[in-house]
Formats: C-alpha cells, sequence, structure tokens
C-alpha cells in the first residue's frame, strides 16, 4: 500500500466524523451537544493549568501505583498458587468467587476499612485489577509444557532459575492478556472510587461540572478521559511488543508452516 | 512425586475436597477476625452475622426486586449490545475497504472507559434504566464487536474462495462460511461482556443511583447498615458466579460440533 493511502485510510473515517459533526452542530443551539471547536477551545482552558496539576496528575498517579502493585502482587502470587498443587485446588473455587464480585461494589466496601484518602483508592484499584493477571497467571503455570518441565527437572534447573528462564517466559503470554484486562479494569474503578467519595481528581471534576450543567466542560472531561485510555492502550501495545517479540515471531512461524 | 501420585487416586474428588475447605477456611477467618478484635466489627461484622442477614434477604421481595431491576438491566443491554456488534461486525468484517476505513475509529473509542459516560447519561436519563442501558451497550458492545472481527479475519482463505467458486452468493457466505468461523470468537466475546454487562450495571446503579442492587449497597452502606452491606456485596458476587457459569454452559452448548469442545484430534 502506498503512504498516501495508508494516511488516507488511517485519518479518513475520523475526519468525515468531525466535518459531519461540524455540520450537523453548526446551525443547532441544543444545550448539550457541543460544537467541535467550542469543545477543543473548553477542553485547553479547562484541563491545561492548575487543574492538570490538582487533580489529573493525582488521578494518574494513583493508577500508576494501583496497577504496578496489581500487575507485580498479581504475577507473584500466581506463581505460587499455580506452582503449588494443594494451594491451587484450595484457593481456586475462592479466586473465582472473588474475581466474580463486580469490582465497583468494594468502592463503599473499602471506604469503611480504610477511610476515604488516597490509600483507599489505591487499595480500589489493586483490589480489582489484580484477578485477571492471577488468574491468568495461575492458569498459564497450570497449562506450562510438560515436556520442557520434564528436560528442566532432568537438568537439575530448580528453584530462582527455573521460575526466571522456564517458568516467567512460558506464562508472559498469559499474563499480558491479563494485563491488558487490568488496565482497563483499572481505569474505570479510578474514575469511580473518584465519583464516589472524593474531593478531587479527574471522576469527582466531571461530575462536579455535570452537577452545575457545565456542559462543554463535561465532555472535555469525557475527551480526557477517552484519550488516558488511549494512552493506556497504546502504552501496553508498545510493552506488549518488546515483551513478546520472540512470541509473536514463533506464531509466525507456525502459522506459515 | 508422592503428594502427585495421592493425588493421582481421586484428582476430581481430592480437588473438591480442598476447594470446599479453601472457602470454608475463608469464612473461618472472617468470622474469628472481627471476634478477636483484629478489625473493629463495626467495619467487618463478623461472617455468621453477614451470612444471616444474606438469609434474611432471601425471604424478602423488595431484594428480590432490585436483584429483578438488576437483571433486567444487564439482560437488555446484553442483549442489544450483541445485535448490534454482531450486524455492525458483520457488515465491516465483509469489506476489506470497511476494515481497513474504520479500523482508527474503533482503535480509538475502544479504550474510552465507559464510565465516562456517566455524567452524560445522568443528564440525558436522570435515574431511569435507560442510563444504566447505555452504560452497559456501550461497554460490552465493544468486546462482542471486537471478538466477531477477529473471527471474521480468521476466515480460511481456500474455504472463502471455494465457495466462491462454487457460485455461493454473498449472503449464503456469511451463513456458511463466515458464521461458523466466527462463532467461536463470537461466543468469546459474548462470555467477556456477560462479566462487563454485570459489572457496569452495578456501577451505575451504585454511582448514578439507578433501582437494583448497586443502589441499595450505596444506601446501606451510607445508612450503616454494614452487616446488610456485606450481604449484598456477597450476593452480587454469587450473581457473578452463576453469570461465569451459565455463560460456559452456553458456550459449549452452541459450539458442541467445534474441534475445541469435541475435545477430538483434528489433522
Amino acid at each position: 500500500m502506498s503512504p498516501l493511502k495508508r494516511v488516507t485510510y488511517f485519518v479518513g473515517l475520523p475526519i468525515l466524523l468531525i466535518v459531519l459533526w461540524y455540520a450537523l452542530s453548526f446551525g443547532s443551539t441544543n444545550f448539550f451537544v457541543p460544537k467541535p471547536i467550542e469543545l477543543a477551545q473548553t477542553l485547553w482552558t479547562t484541563w491545561i493549568g492548575d487543574r492538570f496539576f490538582d487533580d489529573v496528575l493525582p488521578s494518574l498517579g494513583r493508577l500508576a501505583v494501583g496497577l504496578f502493585f496489581a500487575i507485580a502482587l498479581g504475577i507473584v502470587l500466581g506463581l505460587l498458587i499455580g506452582s503449588t498443587r494443594w494451594l491451587r485446588n484450595l484457593l481456586e473455587p475462592l479466586l473465582e468467587f472473588f474475581r466474580a464480585i463486580p469490582p465497583p461494589v468494594l468502592v463503599p466496601l473499602l471506604m469503611l476499612l480504610i477511610g476515604v484518602n488516597d490509600s483507599m483508592k489505591v487499595a480500589v484499584i489493586i483490589s480489582g485489577a489484580i484477578w485477571p493477571v492471577l488468574l491468568n497467571t495461575v492458569e498459564g503455570v497450570r497449562a506450562v509444557d510438560s515436556v520442557l518441565n520434564d528436560s528442566c527437572r532432568s537438568y537439575g534447573i530448580a528453584g530462582f532459575a527455573r521460575i526466571r528462564y522456564f517458568v516467567l517466559p512460558a506464562v508472559t503470554p498469559q499474563i499480558m492478556a491479563g494485563v491488558r484486562q487490568s488496565l482497563s479494569i483499572g481505569l474505570i474503578l479510578m474514575v469511580i472510587s473518584e465519583m464516589f467519595a472524593s474531593s478531587s481528581g479527574l471522576g469527582f471534576t466531571i461530575v462536579q461540572f455535570q452537577r452545575n450543567f457545565a456542559i462543554p466542560e463535561m465532555w472535555s472531561g469525557i475527551v480526557v478521559l477517552g484519550l488516558i485510555g488511549l494512552g493506556l492502550a497504546i502504552i501496553f501495545q508498545f510493552v506488549e511488543r518488546r515483551v513478546l517479540h520472540w512470541y509473536h515471531g514463533l506464531k509466525e512461524i507456525t502459522h506459515d508452516s | 512425586m508422592r503428594k502427585q501420585r495421592s493425588a493421582a487416586a481421586g484428582p476430581k474428588a481430592k480437588a473438591l475436597g480442598l476447594g470446599i475447605s479453601g472457602i470454608i477456611l475463608f469464612f473461618l477467618i472472617w468470622e474469628a477476625a472481627p471476634r478477636l478484635g483484629l478489625v473493629s466489627d463495626r467495619y467487618l461484622p463478623p461472617a455468621s452475622e453477614v451470612l444471616v442477614r444474606l438469609g434474611q434477604y432471601l425471604t424478602e421481595a423488595a431484594f428480590w426486586n432490585d436483584v429483578a431491576d438488576t437483571m433486567t438491566s444487564w439482560a437488555l443491554g446484553l442483549f442489544i449490545a450483541t445485535v448490534a456488534a454482531i450486524v455492525v461486525g458483520l457488515i465491516i468484517g465483509s469489506s476489506r475497504f470497511l476494515r481497513r476505513a474504520t479500523h482508527t475509529t474503533i482503535e480509538f473509542l475502544r479504550p474510552i472507559p465507559s464510565v465516562a459516560l456517566i455524567p452524560l447519561a445522568v443528564l440525558i436519563f436522570g435515574t431511569s434504566i435507560e442510563s444504566t442501558l447505555l452504560l452497559v451497550v456501550y461497554a460490552s458492545f465493544w468486546q462482542v464487536l471486537l471478538q466477531l472481527l477477529y473471527g471474521i479475519a480468521d476466515v480460511d482463505a481456500v474455504a472463502n474462495d471455494t465457495a466462491k467458486s462454487y457460485g455461493l452468493g454473498r449472503l449464503a457466505r456469511v451463513r456458511y462460511v463466515i458464521w461458523p468461523t466466527a462463532l467461536p470468537y463470537l461466543m468469546t466475546g459474548l462470555r467477556l461482556a456477560a462479566a462487563v454487562a454485570l459489572i457496569l450495571a452495578i456501577t451505575a446503579e451504585l454511582i448514578i443511583g439507578t433501582p437494583g442492587l448497586g443502589k441499595q449497597i450505596a444506601l446501606t452502606q451510607a445508612g450503616g447498615a454494614i452487616s446488610s452491606m456485606y450481604a449484598l456485596v456477597l450476593a452480587t458476587g454469587m450473581i457473578g458466579v452463576l453469570i461465569n457459569l451459565a455463560a460456559r454452559i452456553v458456550e459449549k452448548r452452541v459450539l458442541s460440533w467445534h474441534p475445541s469442545v469435541r475435545g477430538e484430534v483434528v489433522l
């Protein structure tokens, strides 16, 4: 495909939609629907400046800390539970139950246990985002190639070296699939914890705009959340390519043969 | 090694036994923690108290009304999202041009967290059930659509060309070539969407205050009825487990013809 054609495919539909939006909202005085240019201006004036440091950055910070602990704990506990048979059997039904609890109901629960503060919001993110990583790791450890497992054992590879050079690489594709789910759950929980109980942060600010009928500002907040979601997806894709480049290569080869 | 051999004697029964003891152990710890004063029972009532409250709930009509409200928005939202995603997916998937042209737009819209739409839902629909539906439909639509598009991309080119040279029209190819290939992917998407839809239904009730279990949880928490709140949280977990189980059973039923479910070796 020529570069020109590629670019056209890339931006064609988005530009068409924006033009359509512009045309349809041109003469309209509908209170609820913002105009594209107005929205872009509001986006700039509302979010660049003090609010960026007071609301957006702390929210992102809590999200990063929460996700980091959720992923790290999920992998460590998953490796531990997955490689010990009795522990796995003991905990599996329980873990399935915890995963099935819709994470947002943990917000009022953790509010009681921890109180309304930053650690509560981080705890909410961890307690919701840990399950996909944890359960995928357990599942992955259980499904490691048995021939490779036996080879490791007969070469006397055990302990840390076994985890580092055999189990962890074998489980990484599964872990990454879990991380992808965790990212979107973490973002949802970041917003909800701020909407439900907070006096600062992105979620709180957006609800505040809506309550004050500051419609263009509210829309701009929705756009900011969308951009954060998009940013997370791009970062994830980049990291996944780096971490799993060997895996994608392997899949291509097996598909070709 | 010894452990493995003994487990092989009755692995299923033993796993089940361990699983049940895991659950019992969990409830014992939960019972003991507030009783021994490790956690204040104002914040974490003992398990027995919560379970008794849950038992009472099961006999109350109001509780079942809330369950019905939650499940209605769940089922209706999931249904609308699935039908919309199948129609859109089949249209986009059947044309290379559309697939390419919509790629960036889909990749941009998909990661927008559905909770970002909460203020919009409140503004337009207030606390009626449509608010919940908007969130549920938006969140589950992408799950189904994306899996369906993966599935359609997976259609075997040779099978498709064969069907073409036997003179199968576009509609017949969708029915006999594309649909069977994409169905396993679609079922995966449905299973994911079913779980996501419950999360969003409860979220909307919790934050917006549309009728259902989530609203009750917020009310009991605000009113300090702590054991009621824990009982309701347990109830939502059970609904989640039931939905996961049901989704797996449906998947198995629908795909009973498929090699991955039949468990036979295909060469």
